[in-house]
């Protein structure tokens, strides 16, 4: 099957001042599309010719894998943000917040803390783990929780490149910004 | 003792058009000046702090990641300013072009193949040419490794290194890795990587 990349929910210029246009344009327009050419043309002749992007997460290596994880991941990423989102978890969502971290607040530094600490390229994520709790873990480079059998339900992005136009070294106030524009409301429909 | 900033030998603007004085000054202060704040950190009152820097790389899997990323990140964009400079580029000569040409045919296939192993680290890391057993070798490594740790897939003694993290081209080249690359052969001080050849052959 041939991988495509999804249009954005929103316009480039939507998430600024959080995310700027010009970061929108080329993370998505050139990073995201890159992966997925990358990924259809690793996948030809291959045992994953035909598999879903969770099937390359859990059973491929390499190049498949790098660039199958980040088609993915990219996605997930976009899709948490809206111009226009719901601040703050309700619910059965908030209730696993609070009985995990004490509070949403709480929740935010130590997401954050994670965010902040991965050295080199990689993603930081909240999941569900098998015991149905929430966990915050970090992955490396194209790293996906999927393939240790976690469910993702949000993740940050922390390659240089999701940021470095805007913020340049300055990572943690991209990750200020990054609460500003997640809705909450697509969170709690991937609890779902 | 604590390990300082070296001082660079140019100007920030003196790498243009190929690194922008932007990038370099960023990189420079903030990156760098932050490995070395972090390195400092990180080994205050140890007896690590009365060691080399190649002393405490030697031994990195004996010591915390803070130490192992940011020992890494001072030594490696020290050797990074040391082997760029301004009115660079062109060709080795000497000893250093013999054992190119002896080791990889020519001094082109020896670009291509450092180029590639840069062009192809996913993620942030090190392209490398290093010298091992006294031959040369090209290759690369994750985030802040380098060849002088002994958890590196090859060790040896590097000679040329060119960082591939986003933050060393992003703003001026964005996603375009392989123009950036390209472009870092107009800034080699060839002079200087023949010093560090002559230095490996000790
Ligand atoms: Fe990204
Ligand atoms: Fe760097």
């Amino acid at each position: 099957m041939t991988h495509t990349l999804p249009n954005l929910p929103y316009s480039a210029e939507d998430l600024s001042p959080a995310i700027s246009a010009k970061t929108i344009e080329f993370h998505h327009g050139k990073h995201h599309q890159a992966y997925v050419n990358n990924l259809n043309n690793l996948i030809v002749g291959t045992k994953f010719e035909n598999a879903d992007l969770e099937t390359i997460i859990k059973e491929a290596d390499g190049g498949i894998f790098n660039n199958g994880a980040q088609v993915w991941n990219h996605t997930f990423y976009f899709f948490a943000f809206s111009p226009k989102p719901q601040k703050a978890p309700t619910g059965k969502l908030l209730d696993l917040i609070n009985a995990q971290f004490g509070s949403f607040e709480q929740f935010k530094e130590k997401f954050t803390s994670a965010a902040a600490s991965l050295f080199g390229s990689g993603w930081a994520w909240l999941v569900v783990n098998k015991e149905g709790k929430l966990e915050i873990t970090q992955e490396s480079n194209a790293g996906n929780p999927i393939r240790k059998g976690l469910r993702p339900l949000l993740t940050c992005d922390v390659w240089e490149h999701a940021y470095y136009l805007d913020y340049q070294n300055r990572r943690p106030d991209y990750l200020k910004g990054f609460w500003d524009i997640i809705d909450w409301k697509v969170i709690e429909e991937r609890l779902k | 003792m604590s390990f300082q900033l070296p001082k660079l030998n140019y100007d920030y603007n003196a790498l243009e058009p190929y690194i922008d004085a932007t990038t370099m000054e960023i990189h420079y202060t903030k990156h760098h000046g932050g490995y070395t704040n972090n390195l400092n950190a990180a080994i205050e009152g140890t007896s690590l702090s009365e060691l080399p820097i190649e002393e405490i790389l030697k031994d990195i899997s004996k010591h915390s990641a803070a130490v192992r990323n940011n020992g890494g990140g001072f030594y490696n964009h020290n050797l990074f300013w040391e082997i760029m400079g301004p009115n660079g580029g062109g060709m080795p000569s000497g000893e250093l072009l013999k054992a190119i040409e002896k080791t990889f045919g020519s001094f082109q296939e020896f670009k291509d193949k450092f180029s590639n192993a840069a062009a192809t680290r996913f993620g942030s890391g090190w392209a490398w040419l290093i010298m091992q057993n006294g031959s040369l070798k090209v290759f690369s490594t994750p985030n802040q490794d380098n060849p002088l740790m002994d958890v590196a897939e090859q060790k040896g003694f590097p000679i040329l290194g060119l960082d591939v993290w986003e933050h060393a081209y992003y703003l001026k080249y964005q996603n375009r890795r392989p123009e950036y690359i390209n472009n870092f052969w107009n800034v080699i001080n060839w002079k200087a990587v023949e010093e560090k050849y002559m230095i490996g052959l000790k």
